[in-house]
C-alpha cells in the first residue's frame, strides 16, 4: 500500500446522540492520508458534530473512531494530533497574533534522542526552544501571508486577517489532520473566492489531510477531493465532485448541489424512459414500468427548433446570468430550467433535446408513506403524531361495524379493535397540507422541499419526529408549519396481528 | 416659534443631580478638611493631626489589612463557585446563582446580628475578634465577588476554551492561560466591589468585634458624630477617597474597558 492510499481516519458506525434527537447515525467512511474530504450538507445535518467528533469535542453515543488504526475514541482533544480552524476563528483575545500562533508550539514536547557521556543512548521530551518556536511562527505566518503581523493585536485585524491567523495557529503544529469548521462562513464574497483558492493551495503544499466542513455546495465542489454530501445525520453520497455532481445518488443530492431539473418518469422499456409525455433514451438500466425520478442539469439541455425537439415547450421567463441565460419553459404541467447562451423571449416556443448520457435516472425514494399506528376506542386511528378517522372495515373483508362500535366479520363475529397495533399506508399523493392548523390531524413543519418539475415533494415533520413525505402543487417554504389532512377513504390499513376475538 | 426639544437637554436633569448630589458635598468635605476648626483659616493642620496620631494611623493599616484579607478570601471562595456556575450544564443554574446572591436581598444588619447571635451560640463572639469581623464581611461582601466573576465567566466564548484543548491544552493549562486571564476584568471588579466597602463598613466591626476592631469608617463616624470635629473627619474622608484612588488606578477601574466586562450584564 502506497502512502498515499493509507487510510489515516477511520469512523465505524459512527452515532450521535443528544438526549432524545439524533444528530448523527450510523457514519461509516476513512479518509485517506493527504486526502482533501468535504463534508457537504445543509444545517443541521450532522456535519459539524462529525467534525467535533473527530476533534474530540464531542464523544460518540456509539460507534468508533480509529487514527492511523489506532483507536482514539475516548482521546481527549489535547492529546489528539489534530487541529482545528474554528467558525468564529476562537482566537485568544488576550494574545497578540505571535503569543496566538505560538500557543501550541509552547506546550508541545518532542522526542530528542540523547546521549550520555558512557555513549548510552536515551530519549527525553523537551520543549521547544525559543528559536524554534520563533522559526515556526514566522515559517507559518508566511505561508498565510502576514509576514511581520508579530506584535499586532488581534482585535485591529480584518475578518480576513483573524482567519488567516487562526489557520497559521493551526498549521504550526503541523497536525496529521486539519479540520477546518465552515472557516470562509463569515468572509465577504470575494475574499472567500480567494481564500478557497488559497486553502486549496496550501494543502497542496503542506500534504496535510484536510478535512472541511461547508453548506456552501459550490465551495465543495471547488476545493475537495472527496465529498460527503449529508442530510439528517445520515451520508446521502460520497464521491468526487464529479461524481457527486453527474451522477447524484438522490434526489435530495441532486437537488442540494447545483442546479437541476428533478421530473418523475416511468421506465417504459430498457433504456428508455417517459418524461413528460415524451420518451427519452437513456443509459440507466431499471426496471420495466417502475416509477423513477429523473434529473437533468439545466445546461444539458439542448435548445433547438421546435420540430426538432424532443420536447416542446413556452420559455415562460428568462434571466441573463452573466455567462448564460436561465429560461424557465413550461412543457405541459412541467417547469423546466434551462441554460443557453442563446437568449430566447417569453412567449416564444422552443423543442427541447437532451443526450442519453446526461439524463440521470434514480430509484424514487418515496412512493408511499408507512406509519405505525393504532385504533381508538372511538374507531379512529393514531399514527404519525395525530388521530384520524378511517375505514375499519378494510381489516376484515366483508365486514361492518355495529352501532356499539365493533366491528362485524363475514361470518358474524364481534371484534373490538381498541387499542389494536396496525400498518398504515398512506400515498405521497393522498396528504393534504394547509395553513388551518386548528382542524388538522397533525401539525408539522416543513423540513424540505424538493421541486420535481410540475409539483413540489416537501417533507413534514412533527413534533415528535414523525415525517410525512407529501406531493403538492403548492410552494410552501422551509420551516412552514402546516396542518396535515387525509381522507379516511385514502388511509390503508394492515393488521399487524389479529385482534381478540369478542 | 415653537419648542424644540433636543436630545442635548436630556442631560440636565442629571447634571442637576450631580451637583447637588456629588460635586457640592464634596465641596463641603475638601472646605472642611482643609479648615482649621478655631480660626477658620486655611490649614493642613486635619491632616498632620490624623498622620502623627498612632491610634488613628493604626486603625488605617488595620482597616487596609481587614480589606485585603475579605478581598482575597472572597476571591478564593467565589472564583470556584462562580466558573461551577458558569461551567454547568445544570439547566437551573440561575436558581442555584440566585441562592448565592438572596442574602443581599435581606436587610444586612439583621443578617449580621444573627451571625453574632451564632457565634454567640458556637462560642467564638469574645474570643476571636479579628477572624469575627473578617468573617462578617466575607458573608457580608461575597455576592459582590460572585455576581461579576460569574458574569465574565458566563460570557466568556466557550470555543476558546476549545481551542485550547485543540492546541494541546490539558485542563490546567487552560485554566492557567485561557480562563484565568481572560477572566481578569471580572475579577477586577469583584476586587473593586468589595475592597473599598470593606474599609468603612463599620457596622460589621462594631457587631462582631465587640469595639476591639476599629475600622477607618468607624473613625469618620466617631468625627462625626461623638467627638464632633467635622474637620479632621473630612479630612479622614478625604484620605480614604486618595487611598481608594490609588487603588483604583493600581486595578485599573478608571480604564475604558473594551468587553465592558465589569460587572456588566447583571448591574
Amino acid at each position: 500500500m502506497s502512502a498515499k492510499s493509507k487510510k489515516i481516519i477511520e469512523l465505524i458506525n459512527i452515532g450521535k446522540e443528544y438526549d432524545e434527537t439524533v444528530a448523527v447515525e450510523n457514519f461509516n467512511f476513512y479518509v485517506k492520508k493527504g486526502e482533501f474530504v468535504t463534508f457537504l450538507g445543509p444545517s443541521g445535518c450532522g456535519k459539524t458534530t462529525t467534525l467535533r467528533m473527530i476533534a474530540g469535542f464531542e464523544m460518540p453515543t456509539s460507534g468508533k473512531i480509529l487514527l492511523n488504526g489506532e483507536d482514539i475514541t475516548n482521546l481527549p482533544p489535547h492529546k489528539r494530533p489534530v487541529n482545528t480552524v474554528f467558525q468564529r476563528y476562537a482566537l485568544f483575545p488576550h494574545l497578540d497574533v505571535y503569543d496566538n500562533v505560538a500557543f501550541g508550539l509552547k506546550l508541545k514536547k518532542v522526542r530528542v534522542v540523547m546521549e550520555d557521556e558512557n555513549g548510552n543512548r536515551f530519549e527525553r521530551f523537551e520543549k521547544l526552544t525559543r528559536d524554534e518556536i520563533d522559526e515556526k511562527v514566522k515559517n507559518a505566518l508566511k505561508i498565510v501571508d502576514l509576514e511581520g503581523f508579530e506584535d499586532r493585536n488581534i482585535n485591529t485585524l480584518s475578518g480576513g486577517q483573524q482567519q488567516r491567523i487562526a489557520i497559521a495557529r493551526a498549521i504550526v503544529n503541523e497536525p496529521e489532520i486539519l479540520l477546518l469548521d465552515e472557516p470562509l462562513g463569515a468572509l465577504d464574497l470575494k475574499m472567500r473566492k480567494e481564500m478557497q483558492i488559497e486553502l486549496k493551495e496550501m494543502h497542496r503544499k503542506l500534504g496535510i489531510t484536510f478535512i472541511y466542513v461547508t453548506h456552501d455546495q459550490e465551495e465543495a465542489l471547488t476545493m475537495s477531493d472527496t465529498i460527503v454530501v449529508m442530510k439528517d445525520g445520515m451520508i446521502q453520497q460520497i464521491g468526487t465532485p464529479m461524481d457527486i455532481y453527474n451522477e447524484p445518488k438522490n434526489a435530495f443530492v441532486a437537488d442540494f448541489i447545483g442546479e437541476s431539473n428533478i421530473l418523475s418518469g416511468i421506465m417504459t422499456d430498457k433504456f428508455k424512459v417517459k418524461i413528460a409525455g415524451q420518451i427519452f433514451d437513456c443509459v440507466d438500466d431499471f426496471a420495466k414500468n417502475e416509477r423513477v425520478d429523473v434529473v437533468i442539469r439545466p445546461e444539458d439541455i439542448e435548445m433547438v427548433e421546435p420540430e426538432e425537439g424532443t420536447l416542446v415547450g413556452k420559455v415562460i421567463s428568462t434571466v441573463f446570468k452573466g455567462i448564460h441565460y436561465e429560461m424557465t419553459v413550461k412543457v405541459g404541467k412541467n417547469e423546466i430550467i434551462i441554460q443557453n447562451t442563446d437568449e430566447r423571449q417569453p412567449g416564444q416556443t422552443i423543442g427541447l433535446k437532451v443526450a442519453p448520457q446526461n439524463i440521470h435516472i434514480m430509484a424514487k425514494e418515496f412512493t408511499t408513506n408507512l406509519f405505525d399506528g393504532y385504533v381508538t376506542k372511538k374507531n379512529t386511528v393514531v399514527f404519525g403524531d395525530g388521530e384520524y378517522e378511517a375505514d375499519l372495515t378494510q381489516l376484515y373483508p366483508n365486514s361492518t361495524i355495529d352501532e356499539e362500535g365493533y366491528i362485524v366479520t363475514q361470518s358474524g363475529e364481534k371484534i373490538d379493535l381498541t387499542d389494536v397495533d396496525v400498518t398504515v399506508e398512506v400515498g405521497i399523493k393522498d396528504i393534504e397540507i394547509d395553513d388551518n392548523q386548528e382542524e388538522a390531524n397533525a401539525v408539522g413543519q416543513i423540513v424540505s422541499i424538493i421541486y420535481k418539475g410540475d409539483h413540489y415533494q416537501v417533507m413534514v415533520r412533527t413534533e415528535n419526529e414523525e415525517d410525512y413525505v407529501v406531493d403538492t402543487e403548492y410552494l410552501w417554504n422551509e420551516f412552514d408549519t402546516v396542518g396535515v389532512k387525509i381522507k379516511p377513504s385514502k388511509i390503508k390499513l394492515k393488521l399487524k396481528q389479529e385482534a381478540d376475538k369478542k | 416659534m415653537t419648542l424644540r426639544f433636543s436630545r442635548k437637554q436630556l442631560i440636565i436633569p442629571y447634571s442637576l443631580f450631580m451637583v447637588l448630589f456629588v460635586v457640592i458635598p464634596l465641596l463641603f468635605i475638601v472646605y472642611y478638611a482643609f479648615t482649621d476648626g478655631s480660626t477658620g483659616g486655611f490649614t493642613f493642620g486635619n491632616f498632620l493631626k490624623f498622620f502623627s496620631n498612632s491610634t488613628s494611623l493604626s486603625t488605617l493599616i488595620i482597616s487596609i489589612g481587614i480589606a485585603i484579607l475579605t478581598t482575597v478570601v472572597c476571591l478564593l471562595i467565589a472564583y470556584p463557585i462562580a466558573y461551577i456556575l458558569a461551567r454547568s450544564n445544570f439547566k437551573k443554574k440561575n436558581v442555584l446563582l440566585m441562592l448565592f446572591v438572596l442574602p443581599m436581598w435581606i436587610n444586612f444588619v439583621l443578617r449580621i446580628n444573627a451571625l453574632r447571635e451564632f457565634l454567640d451560640l458556637i462560642g467564638l463572639l469574645n474570643k476571636a475578634h479579628l477572624f469575627n469581623t473578617v468573617l462578617g464581611m466575607v458573608y457580608d461582601f461575597l455576592p459582590f465577588m460572585i455576581l461579576p466573576l460569574y458574569t465574565t465567566l458566563i460570557k466568556m466564548d466557550k470555543s476558546l476554551i476549545e481551542a485550547s484543548a485543540d492546541l494541546g491544552g490539558n485542563a490546567f493549562t487552560t485554566f492557567t492561560k485561557v480562563t484565568l486571564p481572560l477572566s481578569l476584568p471580572g475579577i477586577v471588579s469583584g476586587i473593586t466591589m468589595v475592597f473599598m466597602p470593606t474599609m468603612t463598613n463599620y457596622v460589621i466591626s462594631d457587631t462582631l468585634g465587640l469595639g476591639h476592631i476599629t475600622i477607618i469608617g468607624k473613625l469618620i463616624e466617631d468625627c462625626f458624630g461623638s467627638r464632633n470635629d467635622w474637620y479632621l473627619g473630612s479630612a479622614i474622608a478625604l484620605v480614604l477617597l486618595f487611598i481608594i484612588f490609588i487603588s483604583m488606578l493600581f486595578t485599573g477601574g478608571f480604564k475604558d474597558e473594551e468587553n465592558g466586562a465589569r460587572g456588566a450584564g447583571i448591574w
